[in-house]
Order: structure tokens, then sequence, then C-alpha cells
């Protein structure tokens, strides 16, 4: 066989390679739409610090907060104002969970939370296990109006 | 049989690092992670011994009153072949060796996870529960958790730092209320001591930190013994947090009272007795103490946990990259003449006039 005879396959080769991209392209691109696709934000808990340390979500639309634990110990991950904080500080709920602004991440574990923020401007996340907040696990949720 | 201390004569000595199990409102040496995440932390005096090719770790828990039950974690360089109870005396008579004036003092050593960690052993001596661990960071660390023992925030690090060189670890649980029970009174220490067949010993000391805030003080007393004066890393000269208080040839007479203790008949006819006071804050304290007593004055970056486990010798990596980079160069050099040397052939060959 010589190299004429294999062109064909592969022109097919190279256009079904073309068409494959062309096609992934258009899928991402539907699915990173306004409007077509829940935003969400993704948090590693390692070594008792946060992958981030400032997250921006728009207002007004449903962001799902995915938070995985990497540490073997257990971490917090509660949002709101300086006054919710305080409350925490001092407070005695062991597991948190009912609310979406609040959630306890086991060991090793996933969760994930979702939350619709009605207000833009700067909230503060914090880990409120002993000793977790001053240890360094702070972080500033920014909320902006979508657009932005 | 003395051939007294034969080969590197090294020691390990402390590192243990308290932690509360359950709610536990107990004081007690070492350092304890109270329910509010408050950390106190006393004196811990440690003694580690290599002869023969076996590291002899020995601490004590002392009982320090109230209720409830705390416990620790301890990095250790092996698997221990036996975790028994530790001779009365041996602490006591070393702190009386090197400060015969503040006789009677006798600060206790602290010592200071789901199941996916191997338990290698379990001991109970008095009203404490001793379980040998073998796991990564993630195990240990959630085995720990499991059991009730209340981790700081920067164990997950900690314990990383020790897994990557070994995973064998001590956990100790004391039950302050069963220790009452048995007729302990304030201050009653209950002596443990763990053999370790190891070709390199080392002296945990970043878990002294574990939990500590940057201006808490770490303090603690390491005594080694060892066949030889022995080269140590990094050098305690007293601006690390380290200072070297004692050095000199282990007296007769302390030998004689050490041999004479339970358990204690491993102390050679003759050894180098070196005394290290630590005194440090947390961020300080981010070694270990290795220690050389071969004679051959090298004590290893991996062991004083300055290197990584697979991480290069800098000089060598260096050298590497440059013989990486010269093979690719090399090779792209190689190629694009090859290249050049088969297109017109090809040329000639493959294409219509």
């Amino acid at each position: 066989m010589n190299r004429s005879d294999r062109r064909p396959g592969r022109l097919a080769l190279a256009g079904g390679i073309a068409l494959a991209l062309g096609l992934a392209g258009i899928a991402g691109a539907w699915v990173g739409a306004p409007g077509l696709a829940r935003p969400s934000v993704e948090l590693t808990m390692r070594y008792s610090s946060f992958s981030s340390g400032l997250i921006e979500v728009p207002l007004g639309v449903p962001v799902t907060i995915v938070l995985r634990n990497a540490d073997p110990i257990e971490h917090e991950w509660i949002v709101g104002d300086a006054a919710s904080h305080q409350r925490h500080r001092t407070g005695t709920e062991p597991i948190h969970g009912a609310r979406p602004t609040e959630a306890s991440v086991p060991a090793g574990q996933t969760r994930s939370t979702t939350i619709t923020f009605t207000t833009a401007g700067d909230q503060v996340f914090v880990c409120h296990l002993p000793g977790h907040e001053a240890y360094g696990m702070v972080g500033t949720l920014r909320v902006v109006p979508a657009g932005e | 049989m003395t051939r007294s201390i034969g080969r590197t004569g090294a020691a390990l000595a402390t590192g243990l690092l308290l932690v509360a199990i359950g709610a536990a409102p107990a004081l007690a040496c070492g350092g304890l992670i109270g329910p509010n995440g408050a950390v106190n932390l006393l004196r811990t005096t440690t003694l580690a011994g290599y002869h023969g090719g076996e590291e002899h770790y020995i601490t004590s828990f002392e009982f320090a009153g109230g209720g409830g039950a705390f416990g620790s974690l301890t990095p250790l360089p092996g698997v221990p072949t036996s975790v028994e109870k530790g001779g009365d005396w041996t602490l006591q008579r070393l702190r009386n060796e090197t400060e015969p004036v503040a006789q009677g003092v006798f600060a206790a050593a602290g010592a200071a996870s789901r199941d996916s960690a191997e338990v290698l052993m379990e001991v109970t001596i008095d009203a404490l529960d001793l379980t040998v661990l073998r796991g990564g960071a993630q195990e240990v660390g959630v085995w720990a958790t499991d059991h009730g023992f209340r981790l700081p925030p920067d164990a997950p690090e900690v314990l990383d730092f020790y897994a990557s060189r070994s995973p064998i670890f001590l956990a100790a649980s004391f039950d302050a209320d069963a220790a009452a029970e048995r007729g302990q009174g304030v201050g009653d220490g209950t002596p443990v001591h763990i053999t370790i067949p190891t070709d390199n010993p080392w002296v945990p000391l970043r878990i002294l930190a574990l939990g500590k805030t940057g201006n808490e003080v770490i303090e603690a007393d390491v005594y080694l013994m060892t066949d030889r004066a022995p080269a140590l890393l990094p050098a305690p000269d007293g601006t690390n947090g380290m200072r070297l208080d004692v050095s000199a040839p282990a007296s007769d007479l302390l030998l004689d009272d050490l041999r004479s203790d339970r358990g204690m008949g491993w102390v050679p006819e003759s050894a180098w007795l070196s005394k290290i006071r630590i005194e440090a804050n947390a961020p300080q304290l981010g070694f270990d103490l290795a220690i050389d007593a071969s004679g051959a004055g090298a004590p290893s970056r991996l062991a004083a946990g300055l290197d990584l486990p697979g991480a290069l010798d800098p000089t060598i990596g260096s050298t590497i990259r440059w013989l990486i980079g010269l093979g690719f160069t090399v090779g792209g050099i190689g190629g694009i003449l090859l290249l050049v040397r088969r297109r017109p052939f090809e040329g000639n060959g493959m294409t219509p006039a």
C-alpha cells in the first residue's frame, strides 16, 4: 500500500477530530450559557485551610457550594454576617446542615449546599470548630449583581 | 557484654501530643486540648536510648487530677516489639543527674484515622490504653477521630509530616477516673517503655507544637543515651529553641542506677549522655531532631524533617535537571538533523516530478 492509498483514511480521521472538537465547543458554550446551568463553586479544605480565601457568587441566583474535606478531621463551612458568626463562636450545635448557609463536612467527605443570596456585598465564611478560625479557616464570599 | 554501645548510638525522645478524648475536663501533663480548644502544655521529660539497633523510648503519663479522659498520639520511627510499663525511677534519676538542685520535681513526660489504620498492638498499663497504629495521616487521623480523640486544626499537616517518613503512631488514652479509682494521686506518673528496632532513630519535636499558637512556649527535656557523642541536626545552638545542656560520658553510678530499674537491663556499660532543653515557640519547632552517633557525623536531613521523602538533594536535583535538559537538547538537535537528512530522499522518492 502506498501513501496515496492511505490519504482518504487520514482525511476522515482529521474530519472526525475536527467535528468532535466543534461539538465539544458547542456543548461547552451551551452548558455555560446564563440560565441554563446552576452556578457552582468548589471549595477544598486541606490542612485546615480553604482552597480559596475569596469566592464570588451571583446575586439572586441559586448557587451550589461544593465543599470537599480532604482532611482526616471534621470541618464546617458557615457563611453569614458578623452577628451570626458571633453566635457560632459560642454555640453548641454539634452538627450543621439544617440551614443552607451552614454545613458540617465529616473527615474525607464532600457535602454541597445551594444558596440564593439576595443581598449584594461581602459575607464571611468560617469554620467554627474549636481553634479552626484562629488557625485561619476564614474566607470572604462576595455576592455580585449578575453581569458584573 | 559490653562492647558497649555498638553502632550508631542515638536516641529518640519525646514528642507527645495530647488531645482530648470526648469531653475532657482533666488537666494533664503534655499538651491537652480542652473542650474549648485551649491547649495547656507543661514540661515533658523523655529518655530515648539507642543501643544494639533498638531504640528505647521511656516516657511517663502523669495523673494531674480531675476526671474524664484524654489522650495522645506519638509518632514512632518504627514498629515496636514491646510496649510495657517503664521503670519507676529512670526519669527522676536522669533529672537528678542533670539538675541536682531540683530534687523531687518530676515533670512527667507527656506523650505527647474509618478504621483503615492498622492496629498493630494494644496494651493496657494501669489507667492507660495504648494502641500502636500503622497508617497514613488520613487513616490515623480518622482512626483517632473515630476513637474520640479531638485533633487540633494543625493535626492534618503535622500527621502528614510524620506519616510520610514513618507511618507508625502510638495512641494513648488515659482515663483519669480510672486512675483515681486505682488510688493514683495528683503527680503520680505511669511510665511507659517502648522498644523499637530501627536503624534510623530520630526524635520527634514538631509534634510538641501541635495545637499551639505562635505565642505559646513549648518546654521539654529530651535525654539521649547513645554509644558515643552524637552529631545532631539541627544543632541545638540556642537560637532555634533547642539548647544542649549536657553532653558528657554518663557516669558509672548513673548507668548502674538506671540498669537496676525495671526493664532497663539494656543500658550498656558505658554511654554518652546528652540533655537537650527545648524552649521554643510553636513556629520554631518545624523540625525533628536527627541524630547520628555512629561517628560519621552526618545526621539525616530527612530524619530531621528538613527534606521530604523522595525529594532529591538540592545539588543532586540540579545536576539531574541539567542532564535531562542536555538530553532533550541533544535529542532535539539529533531529530532535526535526521529530518533534514531524510527529507531530500523522501521528496525525491515520493513526489511526482
